[in-house]
C-alpha cells in the first residue's frame, strides 16, 4: 500500500460487499416467499434479482423477503419501494421479468407498467 | 482510449442480500458458536441460499450471558441463546421465507420480544469507540476493516508531523486504559524527545485482572485497529519495530492477531515503505501468564527472555526500555482508541466523558447481574445506570450490595454510592480505581471479608517474590483474613491489617504490591461492621464463611421426605421416613447440599 488511492480502491470494493449491513437503502425490493411464492418460482425470481444487481454493481438496494401476502394467485410477487415514492407491486414475476424490473425501475426509475398489480 | 466493457466475466464483488454475523468471541465459542456457524452454513448450502446469504464470524458482541448469538442483516435481527437445532429454523424461516423466528429473540423485562439489536437496552446507553467494530465486521478480513474506514487514520497521521500526531492524542485527553491512567500523549512525547538509534513500541495484552476480558475481546474482534493504533504510535515516537505481548492463555486472540499481521504485511500496511513514508513491523511475543508481567518493566524483561520481574523506575521505559532503548507500552484498549481520535479529531473524543476523564471506557460486567458482558460507556456514567439499565439489575430480585472495580488493585463501592460517576477521580476518591475495567457486581449474599480474602489470595499467588513487603506482607495479611473468616480473629487483627496495608503500599517495588492492600482497605472502609461481626460476634452476616454458619432443619416444616439425608455426602442427617430429620453438627461439612435439595424450605442457614 503506497498511496491513499490504493487504500481508497480497496475500501470502495469492500464497501460494496458490506452495504447490506447498513439496513435501509435507497431502494427496497421485497420478494414474497410464502409457500405459495416459493411454489410459483420465487426462488428463481430472487436469484435473478440478486444476480442482476450484482452484475450491474448496484449496492444501494436492500433485497428482502416476506411471507404470503394473500394474493397467492399473483405469485411470485415483487414489491419495489424507492425512497420517497409509493410502493409498486408486481405480480407473476419470473426470472426474466425480474431482470427487466432491475433495469427499468431500479436503474432508470420507470415503473414497468405491464407487470403492475397496484400502485 | 480503450473503453472497458462490463461483462459477466469481469470480477465484481458478489453482492449478497443478507449477511449473518455469528459472534465468535471466546464466550460464545465456548458455548458452541462454531458448531452453530458450521450448521448454519451447511443449511444455507442445502437450501441453495449460498450465493445470496453470507455467514461470517465477528468479534464479541458483548452480551456474553445470551450466547451463542447471531445477527441477521439488513434487518439487524438479534437471535440469542442458540442451540444447534435452532439454526435450521433460522435458515428455513428467516433466511428463506423472511419470517423472523420470534421465540429466539431476546426479551425485555416485561417479556416482550426485542426485534433488532439496536433496540436492545444493553446497547442503548453505550458509546462504542474502542469496541466500534466488534459485532460489525469479520475480524479475519482486512478488507472489511478497510471498508469501515480502517487504516485511513494511519494514512492521515503520516501526512502530519509526529509532533502534530502527539498533540492530537494529548488534546483528546486519552489516558492509559490498562490501569494506571497515565496521559497517553505525554507518554509518547517523552519517548519522542529522547534521541536514540532504535526505539520500540509494545502492545500490552497481558490482561490479568480476574473477570476482565476487554483486551482479549478487542484482539479477537478487531485486531487491525490495535495494529493501526500501534503503527501511529511508532510513527509518533520514531520506532520501527513493535511487539505485541499477549498471554499464551489467549490462543484465539493470538491467532486472529497473527492473521491480521500477515494480512497487513501482504497489503503493505506493515513492513517497509507504508504509504511511502513509514518503515514499521510487528511481532507477537507470548507471555506465560504471570500477572506481574502486565507491569511494564516486568513485561519488557519477559520479552528480553529474562525473568518477568519488575525493576524500580526511573528510568522510565520511554527513556530506557526494551534492550535499553526508548520504548512505549500501550494497552490494547488505549491503542484501539487511537485511529478514531486521529480520524475524527481530539475534540470529538474529548466531547465524551467528564472534565478530567475524557472519552469512553470498556467495562467487563460480571458477577450477580442479569446482563453480564462487555460494555463501553462514556466516563461519568453512573454505577446505577450500568447496573440497572445496561446490566438489567440483580438476578432473583436480590439487593445490590457492592461493586468491585479495578480487580485486585481496586476496591469495593457500596450501595450508598450507587450514583457515583464512573471516572478516574470519583473512583479514586471512593478508595477504588478504574483499573483495567473489571466490574464485579455483588448481591446481598456476598461476604465482604471473603471478597477481600479472595483478591488477596490472588495477589499472594501472583507476587513475583522479589521485594519483601509484597512477598511477605501480603501473605501475613492473607493469614489474618483467613483467621477472621474462620472465626478466630481479634480486634487487634483488624488494626494489624491496617498497619500492614499502609507499609506494604509505601514500600513495595511495583504497582502490584503498592495496590495489593486496596481490596482490604476499601472493604474495611465501607463494611467494617462485617469484619467486627466476624471477630466479636463470631458471625458472618452474609452467611458465607463456613466456620461461622450452621445448617438446621426447622421441625415445623420438615415433612420427612428423606431427600436431604439421601444426598448428604457425610451422612450427617438422621431421621425416619415421614418424621422430622435432624443434622448432626459434628458430621456436617456445611456443603449446602441439603439446602439445595429440600423442596419445602425446611433447611435453613443460621
Amino acid at each position: 500500500m503506497k498511496t491513499l488511492e490504493d487504500l481508497k480502491r480497496v475500501r470502495e470494493e469492500a464497501i460494496k460487499a458490506m452495504k447490506v449491513r447498513e439496513g435501509e437503502q435507497r431502494v427496497k425490493v421485497t420478494v414474497a416467499m410464502g409457500t405459495c411464492g416459493i411454489a410459483a418460482g420465487a426462488r428463481e425470481t430472487m436469484s435473478a434479482l440478486l444476480d442482476e444487481l450484482s452484475k450491474r454493481g448496484i449496492t444501494d438496494v436492500t433485497v428482502t423477503q416476506t411471507g404470503c401476502k394473500g394474493l397467492c394467485e399473483q405469485e411470485p410477487l415483487v414489491e419495489v419501494t424507492i425512497a420517497g415514492s409509493d410502493t409498486v407491486s408486481y405480480g407473476k414475476i419470473d426470472a426474466e421479468k425480474a431482470r427487466r424490473i432491475v433495469a427499468e425501475h431500479i436503474v432508470n426509475g420507470h415503473v414497468v407498467g405491464d407487470y403492475v398489480i397496484t400502485r | 482510449m480503450e473503453v472497458t466493457k462490463v461483462t459477466n466475466e469481469q470480477k465484481l464483488p458478489r453482492i449478497e442480500r443478507s449477511h449473518v454475523l455469528v459472534c465468535a468471541g471466546a464466550a460464545c465459542v465456548a458455548s458452541g458458536a462454531e458448531e452453530i456457524q458450521r450448521r448454519l452454513e451447511a443449511r444455507i448450502q442445502e437450501l441453495g441460499l449460498n450465493t445470496e446469504v453470507a455467514v461470517y464470524g465477528t468479534g464479541c458482541v458483548g452480551t456474553c450471558d445470551l450466547g451463542p448469538v447471531l445477527i441477521v442483516y439488513p434487518e439487524g435481527t438479534f437471535y440469542v441463546k442458540l442451540k444447534p437445532q435452532d439454526v435450521d429454523e433460522i435458515a428455513e424461516e428467516h433466511l428463506l421465507k423472511g419470517r423472523v423466528v420470534q421465540r429466539l429473540l431476546p426479551r425485555d423485562p416485561s417479556r416482550h420480544e426485542i426485534p433488532t439489536i439496536s433496540e436492545h437496552p444493553f446497547f442503548a446507553k453505550q458509546v462504542r469507540i474502542a469496541l466500534r467494530n466488534l459485532g460489525v465486521i469479520n475480524p479475519e478480513s482486512i478488507e472489511e476493516y478497510i471498508a469501515v474506514g480502517g487504516y485511513a487514520a494511519l494514512e492521515k497521521a503520516l501526512t502530519m508531523t509526529p509532533e502534530e500526531v502527539i498533540k492530537m492524542v494529548s488534546d483528546s485527553g486519552l489516558r492509559g486504559r490498562g490501569g494506571a491512567g497515565f496521559p497517553t500523549g505525554r507518554k509518547w512525547a517523552f519517548a519522542r524527545n529522547v534521541q536514540a538509534d532504535q526505539k520500540y513500541v509494545i502492545i500490552n495484552a497481558d490482561e490479568g485482572d480476574p473477570g476482565a476480558f476487554m483486551d482479549r475481546s478487542i484482539l479477537e474482534g478487531d485486531p487491525h485497529s490495535v495494529i493501526e493504533g500501534l503503527a501511529i504510535a511508532a510513527y509518533a515516537i520514531g520506532a520501527t519495530q513493535g511487539y505485541a505481548y499477549v498471554r499464551a492463555e489467549y490462543p484465539l486472540a493470538i491467532s486472529r492477531l497473527q492473521t491480521a499481521i500477515d494480512q497487513a504485511r501482504e497489503f503493505g500496511l506493515l513492513g517497509k515503505g507504508i504509504f511511502g513514508k513509514l518503515d514499521f513491523d510487528l511481532e507477537i511475543r507470548k507471555g506465560a501468564g504471570a500477572f506481574v508481567c502486565g507491569e511494564e518493566t516486568a513485561l519488557m524483561h519477559s520479552i528480553e527472555g529474562k525473568r518477568g520481574e519488575p525493576r524500580p523506575k526511573p528510568p522510565f521505559p520511554a527513556v530506557s526500555g526494551l534492550w535499553g532503548k526508548p520504548t512505549i507500552i500501550n494497552n490494547v484498549e488505549t491503542l484501539a482508541n487511537i485511529p478514531p481520535i486521529i480520524e475524527k479529531g481530539p475534540y470529538w473524543y474529548s466531547s465524551f466523558g467528564t472534565e478530567t476523564s475524557k472519552g469512553t471506557k470498556v467495562f467487563a460486567l460480571a458477577g450477580n447481574i442479569n446482563n453480564t458482558g462487555l460494555i463501553e460507556v462514556p466516563f461519568g456514567t453512573t454505577l446505577r445506570e450500568v447496573v440497572y439499565e445496561i446490566g438489567g439489575g440483580i438476578p432473583g430480585g436480590k439487593e445490590f450490595k457492592a461493586a468491585q472495580t479495578g480487580g485486585p488493585s481496586g476496591g469495593c463501592i457500596p450501595k450508598e454510592l450507587l450514583d457515583i460517576p464512573l471516572d478516574y477521580e470519583s473512583l479514586a476518591q471512593a478508595g477504588s480505581i478504574v483499573g483495567s475495567g473489571g466490574l464485579i457486581i455483588m448481591d446481598e449474599d456476598t461476604c465482604m471479608v471473603d471478597v477481600a480474602r479472595f483478591f488477596l489470595e490472588f495477589t499472594v499467588d501472583e507476587s513475583c517474590g522479589q521485594c519483601t513487603p509484597c512477598r511477605e506482607g501480603t501473605k501475613r495479611m492473607l493469614e489474618i483474613l483467613t483467621r477472621i473468616t474462620h472465626g478466630e480473629g481479634t480486634l487487634q487483627d483488624i488494626e494489624k491489617l491496617e498497619t500492614l496495608a499502609a507499609s506494604i503500599s509505601r514500600t513495595s517495588l511495583c504497582q502490584l504490591g503498592i495496590t495489593a492492600p486496596n481490596p482490604v482497605l476499601s472493604t474495611l472502609r465501607y463494611f467494617r461492621d462485617e469484619y467486627i461481626a466476624h471477630v466479636v460476634e463470631k458471625r458472618c452476616p452474609a452467611k458465607v464463611c463456613r466456620a461461622l454458619i450452621r445448617y438446621e432443619i426447622v421441625p415445623e416444616h420438615c415433612k420427612g421426605c428423606t431427600l436431604c439425608a439421601k444426598f448428604c455426602p457425610t451422612h450427617a442427617i438422621r431421621g425416619e421416613r415421614r418424621e422430622v430429620h435432624t443434622i448432626d453438627p459434628e458430621l456436617c461439612i456445611k456443603c449446602g447440599e441439603c439446602l439445595a435439595r429440600c423442596n419445602v424450605g425446611a433447611v435453613i442457614k443460621v
